[in-house]
């Protein structure tokens, strides 16, 4: 178990779950980002923030701290 | 009885806004609410003899408000808005080539007791990448109509309108996503504990959404004997394992898996797209930061030189017209009024539309083809670190040029206050209205022909701009640790597919920003110009008889008179000169020819006299006309206000003169230069005419104060340098942030707060300086 901000460019992983219940939380949440979907780390913006992501059909950006919330499991 | 309403609602990125323009077409109008920043555009739809309302509400992804401007988007939909009828039919777009997310709003609309109509566009893109849609499938599992359109082609347009045409007057759709047992229970009890004083769909939300919008507008309404209940309410539900919100998304998700299940066909392997090819080159760490700078210098460059020609072409009009009105009017305050207040104040509104619409041309090609999302996200981390976000860059890189479109651009920023922030701070970015008393009182007192390095001047004006910079930095990292504080805002930002960005949307965004400008933010920049000419103007009585405004006016006709006849004369004193020499040349002694040549000589000794004197009274002239416009100014309303502020201005260095200067400038900055033409003799004059600035240069390098000292040291000259760095003398700047803010409070708070700066900023400096010196 790792969180989502700590995976590799290319990497792809199963989200385990989110801790919270703020806004942040909400909003990840509602963009589809919850247990059991999958999720691509496409790359980082320079200087390593914000990070961008594929889930499903779509593309994400989020800062690492956001992504430091979703705790994930790699897949290979 | 007014027209059916039609509720336009759907995730940003999907092309509502296009099916807004294809189905009302010009026919727009933007509704303003009281505290909130976001417009709701408004239009009318013509469908067989019917018309109807179309409303335009902004994207979202959820009805779960975190702030005023998302719970207006709530207040709509529910009827609950002060003078807005409830919508009649929600008509909910949707991207097909990204139906479950885009459906997770749609399985909330459902829940508002309209009727629901769902168009499902960019059919064509999903089929790009493989994934068809069983329209009539989703219809069935959704419960209301489905309607597969192009909006940007304008396809399938007519078959929606007839949709929704039948929709209205129908009744509630089915609920859609359904909820654990507990929840309902929960929701029921939580209802009769408000005595169902709120609508069953703000209960819903209330329960949900913790630290919602909903908790403070039912606090607002009912008082807080609620909050205990649903503070129990949500630990029941944690209990039970269906804690909110993720209970809520997880319900609504598994329905839309459920109902997308059968009627959505996709590849096996996902395609690689054109985006993700693109993606590669512009959200790179190297090229993708080489092409945003190269992107953003055309920007730059655009507003700052494309838009020079068409300012100096409206500058031209402008004084063509006084010069006509000069023409046929006689002097007076009403001539003054038309020519100096309203000419000029309708010309100094006008001045930024090619700067403002070039701006947006730009911003609605980035935003429709999808580049501005990369764009923040390359930018985040920068920004970020002065407590912005990746979209405030283009906003403030435009304000370098003029802050007036770039507070205008802040309309990118969805954050509410990131945005607000990002208008604070936006005029403190050095504009190019500052260039020109920079570039006076540089050329004046600090180039080399002063005895200054070549490089002073250079180093001088770029110390100014880094010196916004800075201070735009600290004061906006301020600002969010004080007044706008709260939690960090969620960043969370999608990455839409690129696309061919639509000319019509383009030319709409266009037409729209300079539209607006002119109506809302004009009349008061209008006001303000009226308001400094009328203190110049008056009293225009002097002192022991006459009128300044006739007595300059008439020694202005004079001056001209005189300037005209001077050529003329030369040009017949040529003419009798050479006839002489041709009548002498062949002139034998005691002719008819010699007695001419004797006569045309004394004619040209006349001439040559006339024409001495004319050149010997302009100087006088313009003396004298120089004087009186001193002595008018010094003593109308506004000159009487600098000797009063005297006191308060002599910390700096300032005398009256500059004093009174600075506040003439209110309306603009540049008009500081043109005040300080009059104030130091130097008649009037534009500030980028360069004789005329060169000029007055030389006049303040000797200029003495009253006490016989000099009245500009370099402490006095760096001081008011400071002193504009930082003031919001910008009529312009502060009637855009009242229209953008849609508040008085916030446009004072930026005048005050950058006026105290400048004040201690020019008070640091001029202390400091003399102390060195």
């Amino acid at each position: 178990m790792t969180s989502l901000d700590q995976l590799r460019p290319g990497q792809k992983a199963c989200v385990q779950g989110i801790a919270g219940d703020d806004a942040l939380v909400q909003r990840l949440l509602e963009m589809g980002i919850f247990e059991g979907e999958e999720v691509e780390v496409i790359g980082f913006a320079p200087f390593g923030d914000p990070m961008e992501i594929r889930l499903g059909d779509y593309r994400l950006s989020l800062r690492r701290h956001e992504a430091a919330r979703v705790s994930v499991r790699n897949l290979p | 009885m007014s027209n059916p309403t039609v509720a336009l609602v759907g995730n940003p990125n999907t092309g509502k806004t296009t099916l807004f323009n294809a189905l009302a077409g010009m026919n727009q109008r933007v509704g303003n609410y009281p505290g909130v920043t976001v417009e709701i555009k408004k239009g009318r739809v013509h469908h067989r003899h019917h018309a109807y309302e179309l409303l335009d509400l902004p994207g979202t992804y959820s009805l779960a408000a975190r702030s005023p401007d998302e719970m207006l988007v709530v207040e709509l939909l529910l009827g609950e808005c002060a003078g807005e009828r409830r919508p009649d039919v929600v008509l909910a777009i949707v991207d097909a080539s990204n139906l479950d997310r885009n459906l997770y709003l749609v399985t909330q609309v459902l829940e508002l007791g309209i009727p629901v109509v769902v168009a499902l566009n960019m059919v064509d893109v999903a089929a790009g990448q493989g994934i068809t849609v069983d329209h009539e499938g989703l219809s069935r599992r959704l419960g209301v109509p489905v309607t597969p359109i192009q909006a940007n082609r304008g396809k399938g347009l007519e078959a929606l309108k007839q949709t929704v045409a039948t929709a209205i007057g129908a009744g509630p759709p089915g609920r859609g996503a359904s909820f654990p047992e507990i929840f309902d229970r929960e929701l029921a009890a939580l209802d009769s504990h408000l005595d169902r004083k709120v609508p069953p769909f703000l209960v819903r939300r209330l329960l949900v959404d913790v630290g919602g919008y909903t908790e403070k507008l039912v606090h607002d309404r009912l008082g807080d004997s609620w909050t205990a209940e649903l503070t129990a309410a949500r630990r029941r539900l944690v209990e039970a394992g269906c804690g909110v919100p993720e209970m809520e998304v997880r319900s609504r998700y598994r329905w839309i898996r459920e109902a997308t299940r059968e009627c959505v066909r996709r590849p096996e392997q996902r395609p690689l797209t054109w985006t993700d090819r693109i993606d590669r080159v512009l959200t790179h760490p190297v090229w993708g930061i080489l092409v945003f700078l190269l992107l953003m210098f055309i920007v730059f460059e655009s507003i700052f030189v494309w838009a020079k020609p068409l300012m100096q072409l409206i500058s031209f009009g402008k004084d063509q017209m006084s010069e006509l009105v000069k023409s046929f009017m006689s002097p007076g305050p009403l001539r003054s009024l038309l020519t100096d207040g309203i000419i000029a104040g309708v010309g100094g509104v006008l001045v930024f539309l090619p700067q403002i619409m070039i701006l947006f041309a730009f911003i609605a090609v980035l935003e429709d083809c999808g580049y501005m999302a990369r764009a923040a996200y390359l930018m985040d981390r920068v920004m970020a670190s002065c407590g912005l976000n990746g979209k405030s860059f283009i906003p403030l890189l435009s304000s370098v040029a003029c802050a007036v479109p770039g507070i205008m651009a802040t309309r990118v920023i969805e954050n509410r206050r990131d945005r607000l922030a990002t208008i604070l701070v936006a005029p403190l970015m050095s504009c190019s209205a500052r260039l020109p008393v920079y570039a006076l009182l540089i050329g004046a007192f600090l180039s080399p022909e002063q005895g200054y390095a070549i490089w002073v001047p250079g180093v001088t004006l770029f110390g100014l701009y880094l010196l916004g910079l800075i201070v735009a930095t600290l004061v906006a990292l301020l600002l969010k640790r004080t007044l706008l504080r709260g939690e960090t805002p969620v960043f969370l930002m999608e990455m839409p597919l690129y696309k061919r960005p639509s000319l019509y949307t383009v030319w709409q965004r266009m037409a729209e920003s300079g539209h607006m400008f002119i109506i809302r933010a004009g009349t008061l920049i209008l006001a303000s110009m009226i308001l400094v000419w009328a203190l110049l103007y008056f009293p225009s009585a002097v002192p022991g008889g006459g009128n300044f405004d006739e007595l300059t006016s008439k020694l202005d006709d004079q001056l001209d008179e005189v300037r005209k006849e001077i050529p003329e004369l030369k040009e017949s004193l040529n003419r009798v000169e050479q006839e002489k020499a041709e009548v002498e040349r062949d002139a034998k002694p005691g002719s008819k020819e010699q007695v001419r040549a004797a006569s045309l000589g004394e004619a040209i000794a006349v001439m040559q006299k006339r024409l001495a004197e004319h050149e010997a009274s302009v100087e006088p002239l313009e003396e004298q006309l120089k004087q009186k416009q001193r002595e008018w100014k010094a003593q109308s309303w506004l000159g009487k206000a600098g000797k009063t502020i005297e006191p308060l201005v002599q910390p700096l260095g300032w005398d009256w003169r500059v004093g009174m200067a600075a506040l003439a400038s209110f309306p603009a900055r540049e008009v500081f230069v043109g005040t300080m033409g009059i104030i130091y003799s130097q008649g009037k004059g534009e500030a980028d005419d360069e004789n005329f600035t060169g000029a007055l240069g030389k006049t303040l390098q000797v200029e003495k104060r009253d006490d016989g000292g000099k009245a500009f040291t370099i402490p006095v000259v760096l001081s008011i340098m400071v002193f504009f760095a930082l003031c919001c003398q910008c009529a312009s700047t502060l009637a855009v942030i009242k229209r953008e803010t849609n508040s008085w409070f916030w446009p004072a708070f930026t005048f005050v707060y950058m006026t105290v700066l400048a004040y201690l900023g020019a008070l640091v400096v001029y202390q400091a300086a003399s102390w060195i010196a």
